[in-house]
């Protein structure tokens, strides 16, 4: 390895890493959105809405992400949307997270006694308020270990962006390798940068979970 | 003159084809204290669940101050406000601590004014002895702790009427008491509530009137001294004799003793 090289591809995959951790803060946040929104329909059993999401979830889960990109940016086009690289790596990562997170967010509702949705309607909440007051705080308590391992496999999911030529970490290494041969380092520097941007939130996920867990919400 | 506050007529309630509540009918007087007991299975339980809106019911109307209640989704929160429920195993909301459980709903769902809720919930807090206990979370209390606060809960909501549902079967014997002393008090007070229980001795004290449902109907309704000095039914005298229990004489058995 040329320590030479190395520092000189530094500033690449800083702006590189810039832009996967842009992307995939984005992409998450509205998968978090959707997946809320699709397990709230399910979970209340809304007549319509309820078929469209359990719909919307398979699609997502059983779709790779790449196909689901070249769909975003090669088929939009087609029917006259018009699109950009990086709205097509959000849009993609949303559509592909947000069924991962509407099943965490489930799992959590779901394992939210029936009972404590009964107390609160006995003191006359609505349905809504009962669900944002009462449910969703416990539900949220038990989805967060499977919420942080989505937004781990979303985070590290981004490399795909390459393929609709996002200039992310994946396609920087990628480039570099095909243009100088330099494989060794930037396959270094793809691994080192991955890590320098998953390892904390692996550690922030740990800490939130113990922090709950502690909070310890059992009867 | 009191007012008539409840009146359940001819109400049916089924799982399926099982029929768990035939043809019921009863009226509540403001002010009065309904206790309704019977063996487990009766449809006790399931009768405040349906006065509280919580179970669809198939058959016959509940009238709550001489009006229908009607369970459009709309309407349901409005008449839930009025009928307070206390539950068995006291749904107290465990992420919030005593007193956030208690003024959750009077500030959320009847908008009232923070102050003046904290205020009241911790007066009632007091009353049921359990004012130092107001910032403590749900797993640092009792069982009787618990179900006091639940109980408190449900008066910070100032409703006209109170159903109570076995709320010291869960409870360790030591604790029933405190709880049902809280309930004793609420009668004196003059509060209207429907109360199912299997203590019969705390039935007897602070009934006004006894329901004894047996098979989903109402098989008897007395005054307590006299439903439970003189039953009229067979079936309620059995029931009431589950309650005593003979004395039994220590008996050498044969084949040990020398």
């Amino acid at each position: 390895m040329d320590r030479q090289v190395i520092l000189s591809y530094l500033p690449l995959y800083r702006d590189a890493a810039w832009l996967t951790l842009r992307l995939g803060c984005m992409g998450i946040a509205f998968s978090l959105l959707i997946g809320l929104a699709c397990a709230a329909a399910r979970y209340r059993k809304t007549p319509i809405l309820s078929a469209l999401a359990a719909a919307y979830i398979e699609v997502s889960r059983n779709t790779p992400l790449l196909i689901q990109l070249f769909f975003l940016y090669y088929g939009l086009p087609k029917i006259g949307i018009r699109t950009n690289a990086a709205a097509c790596g959000v849009a993609g990562l949303a559509f592909l997270g947000g069924g991962y997170m509407a099943e965490a967010f489930r799992s959590g509702l779901e394992a939210i006694p029936l009972s404590q949705k009964e107390s609160a309607l006995s003191l006359g909440m609505t349905e809504f308020q009962a669900l944002w007051h009462v449910v969703l705080p416990q539900a949220l308590s038990v989805s967060v270990p499977p919420l942080m391992a989505n937004v781990v496999f979303l985070l590290k999911e981004t490399s795909v962006f390459s393929a609709v030529s996002l200039m992310d970490l994946m396609f920087t290494a990628k480039d570099l390798i095909g243009l100088y041969y330099s494989t060794t380092e930037s396959l270094f520097l793809l691994v080192a940068f991955y890590l320098l941007i998953l390892l904390p939130v692996s550690v922030a996920g740990s800490l939130l979970e113990r922090r709950l867990r502690y909070a310890g919400f059992g009867v | 003159m009191s007012r008539e506050l409840l009146a359940v007529e001819n109400l049916v309630k089924r799982y399926g084809e099982n029929t768990v509540l035939d043809k019921i009918s009863f009226r509540v007087q403001e002010g009065e204290t309904l206790v309704i007991i019977g063996p487990s299975g009766c449809g006790k339980s399931t009768l405040l669940r349906c006065i509280n809106a919580l179970e669809p019911i198939q058959g016959g109307r509940i009238l709550l101050d001489g009006q229908e209640i009607s369970r459009d989704a709309k309407s349901l929160p409005k008449l839930r406000q009025r009928i307070g429920m206390v539950f068995q195993n006291y749904e107290l909301f465990p992420h919030l601590n005593a007193l956030d459980n208690i003024t959750l709903a009077p500030i959320k769902v009847q908008k009232r004014k923070r102050a003046e809720v904290v205020e009241e919930a911790m007066s009632l807090l007091e009353r049921v002895g359990l004012k130092d206990r107001a910032y403590d979370f749900p797993r640092q209390l009792s069982g009787g702790q618990k179900q006091r606060i639940a109980i408190v809960r449900a008066l910070c909501m100032r409703p006209e009427a109170l159903l109570f549902d076995e709320v010291t079967a869960s409870l360790d014997p030591e604790m029933v008491r405190e709880v049902l002393d809280v309930l004793l008090a609420l009668a004196e007070q003059g509060r209207t509530m429907l109360i199912v229980t299997h203590e019969m001795q705390f039935a007897r004290a602070v009934a006004d009137r006894v329901l004894f449902l047996d098979g989903g109907k109402i098989v008897e309704e007395a005054a307590p001294d006299a439903f439970f000095d003189a039953p009229q039914s067979e079936r309620a005298r059995k029931f009431l004799r589950t309650f005593t229990f003979e004395t039994v004489k220590h008996q050498k058995i044969g084949g040990y003793s020398k």
